[in-house]
């Protein structure tokens, strides 16, 4: 499909509630305005790269801008890391290896206790930058994100000293010098799942940000100068699939961690096959959310708009398939089709505003192209009638229903705010459906029965399930995938296996 | 006065439960130290792993389902079959070449192997599990499932003690899989799925092929509906081989060198999915 410019109107044919003034219910347009200030957000002109402690330019003076997907307007240009400059991080991280490894557990942890503090200190910079590198609404990032990031540190701060206690009868040691790279939706919230547990088990790392999302990345990286670290436990090197491929295959590393794509996740299973790195893999999804008759309705159509819209649904663990009980199912569209039409969109920094920027124009071009596929393909489209802004990068919360299996937009990860509708009869059929897909990261499940729950929570095949919730996450919580959704865990007591090797007391 | 005329087995393939033939007709000769012949054995082809992989996906999500103390029961009744037979699986390694006392301290091995994961089948989701304390309203908590459909490369020896210690600790967590006996030491792996079979152990949950690695090694680890592959000792360009291939659907995959046979429950925990259980928790 050739890419279009802000094109997603409904296709011809296809039915929206505003075109009806009876259904509209478009309550966002009463609010006023409620940016949050954004004076104090300190962004610089530009970074370098952050090696062994300090900023530095990279070796071939390249960078690139950074861009606030709401506004298409420069906010920095950062460092475009090459193999010279992987080089060198890696070499920083080897050689603050060694004496990290040795430092007093106790004092290891208290680090990460300082780094969790810094980072609620400056909760609202970190949560305002965050918002305009990415585009995801302020409520977001303020109630989420950052708090979440913060408390990644603290959880695992306390680990560094109790490893002793979490592998029962083995000796935990640092794998070395790990390489993560993280995705462009929760830019500092990855980072700090990554970085917390690497540096709590002893291990020093390499992290790259993703290309459209370095900056809150980078904030971290003063922060974390500013926490007293010592010089290259922690390099952040910017740039893009180039810089994250000289990273994963460059000698010295002895773990990658990678959250994004299966596509890109297979690629570096397949990279790091031969060599002996240690590898978690935190892939796509395409969970099935799965609503019976029984439900509490109403709660279970607002778990469904969290599920899907949350973050603009750039979310790999997002319930974008629904599938509803055949008798409940026309009520739960059309209790959906109006609450869709209350959602807030609009400028990401406004506390009103529920749905945010699509992340980049790449991702606004795919998530277009996968939704004309829905409609070839023969899928209902309904989408709310939200005026967009005419800046920037957008997409209306969107739904399809009547569609098959085997249609794309059911069975590929969209990574937008577009949801597929199925039906069932029978839990057998519910479970069978969901099970349906190669990927296996997440499910929800909304009943009243205490036993249905369990029962189908069980033979979902998905790591993290929400039984009457959805979208949960806490640092004590293991998330990870089943299948093609990823290798490992991250959070909790098992996503510290990551980050030892284990020998026999 | 004339001597009797032993009856000598026909070694076949042990698939869903069943001893079928190859379907490719073909076999290998097993000789002795001597060079006298000791048996034919089938050599699987590619289909004979489809089949076997069918099977074992069958039977997955049934031996998934069984109580944990019935998959112990199962477990230790195949530990009591093995002590019953140890007779016959110490000549069996004799004719492999063991001596008489390496022969039955590696069966007195595998029956004591199979007693220790029979034991653990109701315990690793104890120690292993967790209630997470996250920080709201809800109940949240961890457990290990199975992965799936295991492919396993045994170590070429011990035959028979190998075998127990790569395959016991997969159907212990409630995996189903496809093995792959040592080429040299066949025999004790083929009367092992006797053992299996006669221990109320549902067919499929454990298949055993006899073959060449090289032919069946490359199928198994591009097999889409293969979920992981547990290999002992493997040479550099095998496991580059699984390795690479793994990618195709995200596999587990585990090596281990060849003398990696004490029981262990990382073993069972190395296939095994963390799945995490969020609900809220309210009154009224």
């Amino acid at each position: 499909m050739p890419a279009k410019k802000k094109t997603n109107a409904p296709p011809a044919g296809s039915a929206t509630l505003a075109a009806d003034p009876a259904n509209d219910f478009r309550l966002g347009e009463t609010y006023a305005p409620a940016p949050e200030a954004t004076d104090h957000a300190r962004v610089a002109p530009a970074y370098g790269l952050f090696i062994a402690g300090a900023f530095v330019p990279p070796a071939s003076g390249k960078r690139f801008a950074t861009v606030n997907p709401a506004t298409e307007e420069t906010l920095s240009e950062v460092a475009k890391a090459g193999p010279a400059d992987v080089d060198k991080a890696v070499a920083a991280a080897r050689k603050a290896f060694g004496p990290w490894n040795r430092l007093k557990t106790t004092e290891r942890g208290k680090y990460l206790f300082r780094i969790a503090r810094l980072v609620q200190e400056r909760a609202r910079e970190f949560a305002v930058i965050e918002s305009m590198d990415g585009g995801k609404p302020i409520r977001e990032s303020r109630d989420f994100d950052v708090p979440q990031a913060a408390a990644h540190f603290f959880y695992h701060a306390g680990w560094a000293d109790k490893l002793e206690y979490a592998f029962p009868g083995r000796k935990a040691d640092p794998v070395g010098v790990a390489g993560q790279i993280i995705p462009w939706n929760f830019p500092l919230l990855m980072a700090a799942w990554k970085i917390a547990p690497a540096l709590a088990c002893g291990n020093t790392v390499v992290l790259k940000p993703a290309e459209s999302t370095p900056l809150t990345a980078l904030k971290l990286a003063e922060l974390i100068a500013d926490a007293g670290l010592p010089p290259g436990v922690v390099n952040i090197v910017t740039g893009a699939g180039d810089t994250g491929a000289a990273l994963v295959n460059h000698p010295g590393i002895d773990k990658i961690a990678f959250t994004g794509s299966t596509e890109v996740g297979k690629q570096i299973q397949r990279a790091v096959a031969a060599t002996g790195k240690r590898h978690t893999l935190e892939l796509g999804g395409k969970a099935a959310h799965i609503i019976f008759e029984d439900a509490s309705l109403d709660q279970a159509v607002e778990g469904i708009v969290n599920g899907i819209f949350f973050n603009q649904g750039h979310v790999c663990c997002a319930g974008s398939r629904l599938l509803v009980q055949e008798g409940v199912a026309d009520l739960v569209v059309a209790k959906l089709r109006r609450r869709m039409e209350t959602l807030v969109l609009g400028n990401p920094l406004d506390k009103n505003t529920d749905i945010g920027a699509i992340n980049s124009r790449a991702q606004l071009e795919r998530i277009e192209a996968l939704v004309q596929a829905g409609v070839e393909e023969g899928a209902c489209i309904h989408q709310s009638g939200q005026k967009l802004p005419e800046k920037g990068y957008w997409f209306r919360p969107t739904i399809f229903t009547e569609t098959a299996q085997s249609h794309r937009i059911t069975r590929e990860e969209i990574f937008g705010p577009v949801l597929s509708v199925m039906t069932f009869r029978t839990p057998d059929e519910a479970i069978e459906k969901a099970n349906n897909t190669p990927y296996g990261l997440s499910g929800g499940v909304w009943t009243d029965k205490g036993a249905k729950i369990f029962g189908v929570t069980g033979a979902l095949r998905a790591g993290v399930l929400w039984a009457n919730t959805f979208n949960k996450f806490d640092p004590t919580s293991p998330f990870g995938g089943y299948k093609e959704s990823g290798l490992g865990r991250e959070g909790g007591l098992h996503g510290l296996a990551a980050y030892v090797n284990l020998t026999h007391n | 006065m004339s001597t009797r005329i032993s009856v000598l087995k026909t070694y076949k393939l042990y698939i869903g439960g069943q001893f079928p033939r190859t379907e490719s007709g073909r076999a290998t000769a097993l000789s002795g130290r001597k060079g006298q012949h000791i048996a034919n054995l089938c050599r699987a082809s590619r289909k004979d792993l489809r089949n076997a992989v069918v099977a074992a996906r069958k039977a997955q999500p049934n031996w998934a389902s069984k109580s944990a103390y019935l998959r112990g029961q199962i477990l230790y009744r195949a530990a009591e079959m093995l002590e019953g037979r140890a007779g016959q699986f110490a000549d069996e390694l004799r004719l492999q070449g063991d001596s008489a006392s390496s022969a039955r301290k590696e069966v007195d091995a595998a029956v004591d192997l199979l007693v220790h994961y029979a034991g653990w089948t109701d315990k690793y989701t104890q120690v292993f599990g967790s209630i997470n304390p996250v920080a709201s309203p809800h109940f949240n908590f961890s457990v290990p499932e199975p992965t799936g459909v295991i492919g396993v490369l045994p170590p070429q020896a011990p035959g028979l003690l190998g075998l127990v210690a790569a395959v016991a600790p997969l159907v212990a967590g409630g995996n189903t899989c496809v093995a792959l006996a040592s080429p040299t030491h066949p025999l004790s792996a083929v009367t092992f799925a006797e053992v299996l079979n006669d221990s109320d152990l549902p067919g499929g949950v454990v298949n055993i092929l006899t073959g060449l690695r090289e032919e069946i090694l490359p199928p198994m680890a591009t097999y889409k509906d293969i979920d992981g592959i547990a290999a002992y000792g493997t040479t550099a360009a095998e496991q580059a081989l699984i390795g690479e291939n793994a990618a195709l659907n995200v596999k587990r995959v585990a090596f281990h060198p060849a003398d990696a046979l004490a029981g262990d429950p990382y073993r069972i925990m190395e296939f095994q999915e963390i799945k995490t259980t969020w609900h809220p928790v309210a009154v009224g």
